[in-house]
């Protein structure tokens, strides 16, 4: 599932296990009371960096739980919820009142990239992994929060449209040189450490952890309208 | 403070002296009246370059004058006053019917990199000079005016980031290299040559003052919507 540790300053939020790590009720329950968590203790130098363990990142939503529901309309219907219930998960990275920075060793697919592009920085594998929005070729539509997310996420339109339209698979070296992650490593270790340096280096600026989830609303206005957070505008 | 002068079709904006150029109510006032003056002097043809003297293109609000209310509420009022102040400042830029070109000499921080960035053309030096926005360092929100105006001109979110999110000093190579500004020139003297050629190449088209200033407008929509300017729609 997943497991919230305190490193010094650093958060350092796990998806645990070498499955899928796919967002179904329960691991969705789970993200949501870690991140209050985390933005309960966080101090001034906090960072949380969110990683995960064997061959995923995250695969997205549980669709195997969705067809569990047992009819087309069942299935949608509990898509639907998943898709309504982690709304509040990327709310609370948007939020959140210290830097963060996603530390993607695996695949990160659908849901799954939705939630590494809602950390500040993102860290990836140039070896292994994709980035992919399988959206298109399942044929499902986008929620308006994930288009609002990749809209003020990613500047460059070409992009966006591959991502969502072409259903590219992006490697860590192409994600890097087009601007989608701020740096590609080759090898798990070196991910994970430059997370964690990148981390402390942020962490050690001591910003004034509401200012700085502040200014993030700021800066991605549109969605945080469609995740409902209030800006206090200047 | 600051002085305009004519010089053949190029109107040039200067803020004068070796000091940071902060801007306070006078100043604020001061520059307003004179690219007031600039709109009613304009023709085809005409161009304005805003430049400063000494080591600073501006520092942004005087922050001294702030403070000098004598309590944490007084200064926070302010700043308040002078960043509303200021609106009209970069409405009038924007809406301004003349190509606009900042000659960037020395360094341009908060409010004076906004002054700068509400041109339509960036020119800065190689060798001295920094873009800063500190905000997040100092703890302090940005006004709704000066988010817009950073997300419609740049549209690199990882560069928007960068200035917001973790207070990058950027430099003149990398500003050019990233898309901030037009082009970097070692040295002052290039710097102010470059932009009077720049002037006098776009004057040369000869452009229908009212129209690129609509044009201009219509490239920068919530912008010009948050600055309360209205648009002709075609």
């Amino acid at each position: 599932m997943c497991t919230l540790e305190k490193r010094g300053n650093l958060f350092i939020l796990t998806f645990t296990g070498e499955d899928q790590h796919r967002f179904n009720p329960n691991v969705i329950g789970s993200l949501l009371s870690l991140l209050s968590q985390v933005k309960a203790e966080a101090t001034r130098g906090s960072a949380l960096i969110t990683q995960a363990q064997g061959k995923f990142f995250s695969n997205g939503f549980d669709l195997d739980w969705a067809q569990a529901a047992g009819s087309e309309q069942g299935a949608a219907e509990r898509l639907r919820q998943m898709v309504d219930l982690f709304k509040p998960v990327i709310a609370a990275l948007l939020s959140l009142p210290m830097p963060t920075v996603a530390a993607i060793t695996g695949h990160a697919a659908a849901g799954g990239f939705v939630l590494a592009l809602s950390h500040d920085y993102l860290i990836m594998r140039k070896d292994r992994g994709v980035l992919y929005m399988s959206e298109v070729d399942i044929a499902l539509t986008i929620p308006d929060y994930f288009n609002a997310l990749f809209r003020e996420k990613i500047g460059d339109a070409s992009v966006r449209r591959d991502f969502l339209l072409r259903g590219l698979k992006m490697k860590g070296d192409e994600a890097e040189k087009r601007g989608v992650v701020e740096a590609a490593y080759g090898g798990e270790a070196e991910v994970r450490q430059a997370s964690v340096r990148l981390a402390e280096n942020l962490g050690r600026r001591k910003w004034h952890g509401e200012v700085y989830a502040e200014i993030r609303k700021g800066l991605y206005p549109q969605l945080s309208a469609i995740l409902g957070l209030t800006h206090k505008a200047y | 403070m600051c002085t305009l002068e004519k010089r053949g079709n190029l109107f040039i904006l200067t803020l004068t002296g070796e000091d940071q150029h902060r801007f306070n109510p006078d100043l604020i006032s001061s520059l307003l009246d004179l690219l007031s003056q600039v709109k009613a002097q304009a023709t085809c043809g005409s161009v304005l370059i805003t430049q400063a003297q000494g080591k600073f293109f501006s520092y942004g609000f005087d922050l001294d004058w702030a403070k000098a209310a004598g309590s944490e509420r007084g200064a926070a009022k302010r700043l308040q006053h002078m960043a509303d102040l200021f609106k009209p400042v970069i409405a009038t830029l924007l809406s301004l019917p003349m190509p606009t070109i900042a000659a960037i000499t020395g360094h341009a921080v908060a409010a004076g990199f906004t002054l700068a960035l509400s041109h339509d053309y960036l020119i800065m030096r190689k060798d001295r000079g920094i873009l800063w926005m500190p905000e997040v360092d100092i703890a302090v929100t940005l006004p709704d005016y000066i988010n817009a105006l950073f997300k419609e001109k740049i549209g690199d979110a990882s560069v928007r980031r960068d200035l917001f999110l973790r207070g990058l000093k950027m430099k003149g190579d990398e500003a050019e290299k990233r898309g901030v500004v037009k082009a970097a020139y070692d040295g002052e003297a290039e710097v102010r040559e470059a932009s009077v050629c720049l002037a006098e190449n776009l004057g040369k088209r000869k452009w229908n003052g009212e129209v690129y200033a609509e044009i201009r407008k219509g490239l920068y929509p919530q912008l010009s919507a948050i600055l309360g300017l209205s648009h002709k729609v075609y």
